[in-house]
């Protein structure tokens, strides 16, 4: 623990990875890869969607095995043939997805991997868990449930367990990906004060701000090849601002960096269509409405939303968002109030009658409600419109029709597909929600909902799904935008919400001092 | 109610007790591989197997312990074949716990076919162990304290079972290999490791639970002779969740029903017997429309587990 945050220039590297290559059937995951990590060093692995860092991952914490190539622990070769071994090492492991068994309590998890025939001291292991929280600052409940605990909660549980066994080098996987902002930056707030305790922390992100925030190191993966790398130095030298154009040119090549610099000026370009809705009659009116929810009661909700025009609806996650979308969309019983889609009341109407009149809803749940993942695209592109014709006649599938439809679609929004009858599941994120958007966008849409619209997606989806919000604005439709990234909202509306505790607290134009104003009725300062 | 006699009540309690051990046997088996999410619907056939097993040593060697061993190794060869195509290769537990069961029902019949059909062979009558004074209560004394040995050593292991579930790290580690074996395994315990030891000791008690019937319960070997008893247990298991001593709650009902449908023809009740045999398959029904909503089952029962798959 006496290693001081910045290693000297001899300082030698915990673990490297000397030219490593994973293969599976198909597709070369990592392409020799090689990086060192050192000791009191965040590491950042950045990269894309399918850049090859969790296959990169795997291989640390002894899931997989490298095809080619070798790693280096403390200089000397060390497969690592299991995670047993990996922990052995000293390689701890914080998955994206919470390891912590959710039927137990915090202490019982820490006590995973004990030999069979003790018996636990489970006092002692509680207060250990509380010693060790307390050094690197964060609080847990050793006797908690972990499934009653937020996702930040047992984040930190998941730290201080991989401390707890040793862990001297920590990789933490996507792990702000789940995060409410504020937990995200405490997190990052956490990784400083352990490499100051002289750990290696790796940190897998796609996301550019928080890797240049923290990272001392950064080395950019991009189609499972290493494309460059940031070291202390060079990021100390650049700034924020420089490092981060130059990371994305590394991330996207030449193309990429053009898309996403594009998206950009865009978004700052675009025409605000100020009072579109003003003038004429509203398409969607939603009156003093009232949604049901055992945790999220929605009320006195009020809006007007315009041809043309984006509302965005900011707010932290969970403050009713969710059910209130699914209350426009149909899937959620309204209690009260009154939703108008032109003029005509739509609330009580079913999903399929409000899809008929216009409304559509671009779910943030892609996989689980948005698309079935054992069916085809081309079905999936008409999933809420089966047995319809021209695709369906008396009730017999109309294979011809469904698969002209499906090309055009996949041709007009770039569903990179290798066939329309792949199943949906096959696809990545990004193609997910192209083929959500075309399926929403397509045939005679009025309103149109977007929950969460590039949530998980990387920079090239991103850029692609605002441009199709953007043109779905274009296009006269009325957009409402839900989103837990400010920036977001920012560059797309017209206008942005600020929902809080199921009410929207407060409405402002998207002006010079947007920003300002929505942060003040977040905390409660306007409300 | 002349019914309720002194020598009725100790006939159905001690009958409760004879019905109930098998069912408490195929219920703590069920639930230990049920905790470590491996659904286990071949228990009816490790079952018969340990009955037929169980009743063949017994009648050989004539010892009723090398009997009840026997009865757990058939129990835990047939769970071996579970263990290795359902936890080792990942094949659909469903499917194969079924084929299992038809597979032991068929090869079970055929043995006894060639093997006892022209005989018939009868095991004696086993002795029992008088626990003094307990023995001596009226009812509950000859019911439930003078009665083999493997009675109260399967009473036993509801204690054991629920000590080690709450108290060990093999404990955590089961329920742990249910709701989440990747945690587990990313923990450096093998998944596979602790499903495969938890199919095999399912086997053994399930396995003992036959025996029972075949050595206590009916003296004689004869084929199908678990009739759905098997299934009970996982029906219990299910109900019962993590929790042993709720098996041995449900076995005892379950048993009472199994005891009082003997019990009344006894007693020569004027109801049709097909009727009183429906009884304990209609309390199961009434108790799953009851209870089932809220048997929350462990989240990865079902599921193979294969290390890196999402």
């Amino acid at each position: 623990m006496t290693l001081s945050s910045q290693p000297a220039d001899d300082a030698k590297p915990l673990v490297s990875l000397k030219s490593i290559t994973k293969r599976f059937p198909g597709i070369v995951a990592n392409d020799s890869i090689s990086i060192d990590f050192f000791p009191g060093e965040v590491h950042v692995l950045l990269g894309e969607n399918g850049a090859g860092k969790s296959t990169l991952v795997s291989m640390l914490s002894g899931l997989q095995q490298p095809s080619e190539g070798s790693i280096m622990v403390d200089g000397t070769e060390m497969p690592i043939a299991s995670p047993q071994k990996a922990l052995a090492l000293g390689i701890g492991t914080v998955f994206q997805h919470s390891m912590l068994v959710p039927s137990l309590t915090l202490t019982d998890n820490v006590n995973l991997g004990g030999a069979w025939w003790k018996t636990p001291d489970r006092e002692a292991i509680a207060t250990r868990m509380e010693e060790t929280a307390r050094s690197i600052g964060v609080e847990v409940n050793p006797t908690a449930i972990t499934s009653s605990l937020s996702l930040g909660e047992q984040q930190q549980a998941e730290i201080v367990r991989a401390l707890m066994r040793g862990s001297r080098f920590l990789i933490l996987d996507e792990a702000t990906a789940m995060l409410t902002p504020k937990d995200a930056e405490k997190l990052g707030q956490l990784m400083r004060r352990l490499v100051a305790q002289g750990l290696a922390v790796i940190f897998i992100t796609h996301k550019l701000n928080e890797a240049v925030a923290y990272g001392d190191r950064i080395s950019v993966l991009r189609l499972g090849r290493k494309v460059g790398a940031l070291g202390p130095d060079e990021l100390k030298s650049l700034g924020p601002e420089a490092a981060t154009k130059e990371i994305i040119r590394l991330m996207f090549g030449s193309n990429g960096n053009q898309a996403a610099v594009t998206a950009k000026a865009d978004g700052a370009m675009r025409p605000r269509i100020n009072g579109a809705g003003t003038g004429a009659a509203p398409v969607l009116e939603i009156l003093a409405l009232e949604v049901d929810d055992d945790s999220v009661p929605v009320s006195g909700i009020e809006l007007k939303i315009g041809a043309g025009e984006i509302v965005g609806i900011a707010g932290i996650d969970g403050n009713g968002q969710k059910q209130l979308a699914e209350a426009l969309a149909g899937q959620r019983p309204v209690k009260n109030g009154r939703i108008y889609l032109d003029g005509q009341p739509i609330e009580d109407l079913p999903i399929g009658a409000r899809r008929h009149r216009g409304l559509r809803y671009v779910t943030d749940d892609r996989l689980g409600e948005g698309t079935v993942g054992a069916f085809p695209v081309s079905i999936n592109l008409l999933l809420k419109q089966i047995g319809e014709a021209p695709f369906w006649r008396s009730g017999i599938e109309q294979g011809g029709a469904i698969a002209d439809n499906a090309r055009k679609q996949v041709k007009d929004y770039d569903i990179r597909t290798p066939d329309i009858e792949t199943p949906a599941g096959k696809l990545s994120g990004g193609n997910i929600q192209k083929l959500l958007l075309a399926r929403e966008l397509t045939g005679s849409a009025r309103a149109v909902i977007f929950a969460k619209p590039t949530y998980g997606l990387d920079l090239n989806n991103i850029a692609a799904s605002r441009r199709r919000i953007r043109e779905a604005a274009d296009g006269g439709k009325a957009v409402i935008v839900l989103s837990t990234e400010l920036d977001e909202l920012i560059e797309l509306s017209d206008r942005i919400a600020v929902m809080s505790q199921g009410r929207i607290v407060g409405i402002v134009e998207n002006d010079g001092d947007a920003r300002q104003k929505i942060g003040e009725f977040m905390s409660g300062v306007a409300a | 109610m002349t019914l309720l006699t002194a020598a009725f009540l100790t006939a159905l309690l001690a009958g409760a007790i004879t019905a109930g051990i098998p069912l408490l046997l195929a219920g703590l088996g069920e639930q230990l591989s049920e905790k470590t999410g491996v659904l286990n619907i071949g228990i009816e056939g490790m079952m018969l197997a340990g009955a037929y097993m169980g009743f063949l040593v017994a009648w050989k060697t004539d010892s009723v312990f090398l009997g009840f061993v026997g009865g757990a190794g058939g129990g835990m060869l047939v769970a071996a074949i579970m263990a290795l195509l359902c936890v080792r290769f990942g094949l659909n537990q469903i499917v194969i716990g079924i084929a299992l069961t038809l597979g032991a029902e068929g090869a079970t019949a055929m043995l006894h076919y060639f093997q006892f059909a022209q005989t018939y062979p009868r095991l004696g009558a086993i002795a029992s162990l008088p626990i003094p004074p307990l023995a001596n209560i009226p009812v509950l004394g000859p019911a439930l304290f003078n009665r083999p040995p493997i009675v109260y050593i399967a009473l036993l292991l509801v204690a054991v079972f629920a000590y080690v579930y709450r108290k060990t790290y093999w404990g955590i580690a089961l329920q742990a290999a249910g709701d989440k074996p990747a945690a587990l395994d990313s923990s450096g315990v093998s998944v596979l490791g602790i499903r495969s030891v938890a199919v095999l000791l399912t086997g053994a008690l399930v396995g003992l639970g036959g025996a029972f019937m075949a050595i206590v319960g009916a003296g004689i070997f004869v084929p199908f002779m678990t009739n759905g008893n098997g299934f009970i247990g996982i029906v219990l298991a299910m109900l019962a969740r993590g929790r042993p001593l709720w098996v041995l709650g449900g076995a005892a009902m379950f048993g009472a029903c199994l005891s009082l449908t003997t019990a009344l023809q006894v007693a020569g009740v004027d109801i049709p017997t097909d009727v009183i045999q429906m009884l304990p398959f209609a309390a199961v029904m009434g108790v799953l429309v009851m209870l089932g909503r809220k048997a929350n089952l462990p989240s990865a029962l079902g599921a193979a587990y294969v290390r890196g798959a999402r």
